[in-house]
């Protein structure tokens, strides 16, 4: 822990180079966004949908099928965009920056930059962070949007709620700081997290390829792990008053 | 100006309490290729390593292009690496990155020369190992030997004063392995660096090499020229040069004894 903190602070200390360089955090943006955005989209519709089914059978007991704008948006921007894009954005992208990093320092790629005069935590480390926290809020952002849109399509037009009731109670239910905000907040806690787990168990990995294996694997249980208890830490404090 | 590009004095390293050199004297004179010579595990990578500022010292002092690299903090030795250039034992291209790319990396990283002169440096430093055609090549489509004669034009980018080679005949055919000597050679006369070569491929380092130093078990054990060398009498040097599978290299690790192992009641 002390370690992976300590790796933490020196990242931040040396994101210099990539500020003044924005292409290498353009780079990581692409490659740890862009190309998580896929899974990120069709993930995203399918949650919709079966929280427009499972909110419908619900809400109909009450008949106030009406609210189901409110319950899949809510459910979404609050909880599941955050918490479901943080999941899969650590399968897909942080799995893939630790094997990255990990191989690098593997077959000596890393020490051939030292001796180049290049220090890889500026060079490698720093602009993936980078990338990493920046993507994190936009792929959740789009995972509720796209869940948004998935519960339409099963409440309104397949099951038949009304529409002018599913947009307009969504517009009134939901809050832009209480709601938005802090999902935004949340999301990009949680892209933290995942970066810096990725990163430190890619440089900390063994340089073999049992290690770098291991090294994944830890990556994606230490970030799901985290990122969930983060999640009950954040609400609480969010929606409670903690 | 110092006749030396390293001087080495009473090197010692330890890593914890298990020592891997021991009092090392070693000079390498500039326009020289020296060898470093040893079995595996004998200390020669971590003298390289010491010499380029990624081990400090326990003992002794290192002077590399008359700086004294056991007193450099990080920002000293960073200056120095950028008058160095090492070869890793297998080339350690970056493999996200295109033969040209990887050859302009350190030009980009170090320098604010236009995008066009950089070209006509990397296709200089590619024609000088012969792969200027394979420039739009990604490290994976290289054989073994071109991607060590890449690796080579990368670390003659910025026309270092010194070449560090780790293990740079290993793993390679006859012929990449004859072209890779020569290169070393070829590239310390015209550029007149100094190289130290680190191997244990005795009979291609005699060949392009004006030094020998001998390590075993951390102390140096013979040094000369390849022809002091060669006929040398001294057992270990003996042994390495004709390849015995005997001799002070004892062939057996030290085990109990045999009869005791499997068993054998004697009568």
């Amino acid at each position: 822990m002390g370690v992976s903190t300590r790796f933490f602070f020196l990242l931040l200390l040396h994101s210099g180079t990539c500020f003044r360089r924005p292409q290498l955090i353009l780079r990581e943006i692409f490659s740890s966004g862009v190309l998580s955005l896929i899974i990120i989209l069709v993930s995203g519709l399918f949650v919709g949908m079966v929280l427009g089914m499972q909110g419908y059978e619900t809400l109909q007991t009450y008949g106030s099928e009406e609210a189901l704008g409110v319950l899949v948006s809510l459910s979404l921007v609050r909880e599941l965009g955050p918490v479901v894009a943080a999941l899969l954005f650590a399968s897909r992208a942080g799995s893939a920056i630790t094997a990255e990093i990990g191989l690098m320092k593997a077959t000596e790629q890393l020490a051939a930059m030292e001796m180049m005069a290049v220090d890889p935590l500026a060079r490698v480390v720093a602009p993936r962070f980078w990338g990493g926290v920046i993507s994190m809020p936009l792929l959740a952002a789009m995972f509720s949007a796209m869940g948004i849109f998935g519960g339409y399509l099963v409440g309104v037009v397949l099951i038949g709620v009304d529409e002018g009731s599913f947009w307009s109670q969504m517009q009134a239910a939901v809050d832009i700081r209480e709601d938005i905000l802090n999902g935004v907040i949340k999301s990009t806690v949680f892209g933290i997290a995942v970066t810096v787990i990725a990163l430190f168990e890619g440089y900390d990995a063994p340089p073999t390829a049992e290690g770098v294996s291991r090294a994944t694997t830890r990556t994606v249980v230490t970030s799901s792990l985290a990122i969930l208890m983060l999640d009950f830490v954040l609400t609480a404090f969010m929606f409670r008053g903690v | 100006m110092n006749d030396y590009s390293v001087n080495i004095e009473s090197l010692s390293f330890a890593y914890d309490k298990r020592a891997v050199l021991k009092n090392i004297h070693l000079k390498a004179r500039r326009g020289q290729v020296i060898a470093i010579m040893g079995s595996s595990g004998c200390g020669k990578t971590t003298l390289l390593k010491i010499i380029s500022g990624a081990l400090r010292p326990t003992e002794g002092a290192v002077h590399v292009e008359g700086v004294d690299v056991g007193r450099l903090d990080q920002a000293g030795i960073y200056a120095l690496r950028r008058r160095l250039g090492m070869l890793f034992q297998f080339g350690a291209l970056f493999t996200d990155m295109t033969v040209y790319d990887n050859v302009a990396f350190p030009m980009r990283e170090h320098t604010d020369l236009p995008e066009d002169m950089i070209r006509d440096l990397v296709l200089l430093k590619l024609q000088a190992v012969g792969l200027r055609g394979a420039q739009h090549l990604t490290p994976a489509e290289l054989s073994g030997g071109m991607a060590r004669r890449v690796a080579l034009a990368r670390s003659i980018a910025l026309d270092p004063k010194l070449m560090l080679y780790d293990e740079p005949f290993a793993g390679l055919d006859p012929i990449a392995l004859g072209v890779i000597g020569d290169l070393i050679r070829r590239l310390t006369d015209t550029l007149g660096l100094t190289s130290l070569v680190v191997t244990h491929d005795v009979q291609e380092s005699l060949k392009i090499v004006d030094y020998v130093y001998f390590i075993s078990e951390g102390v140096i054990v013979a040094q000369g020229t390849p022809d002091e060398i060669r006929a040398s009498t001294l057992p270990y040097v003996h042994q390495f040069v004709h390849g015995e599978a005997d001799g002070p290299m004892a062939f057996h690790y030290p085990a109990p004894a045999y009869d005791l192992d499997l068993g054998v009641q004697h009568a």
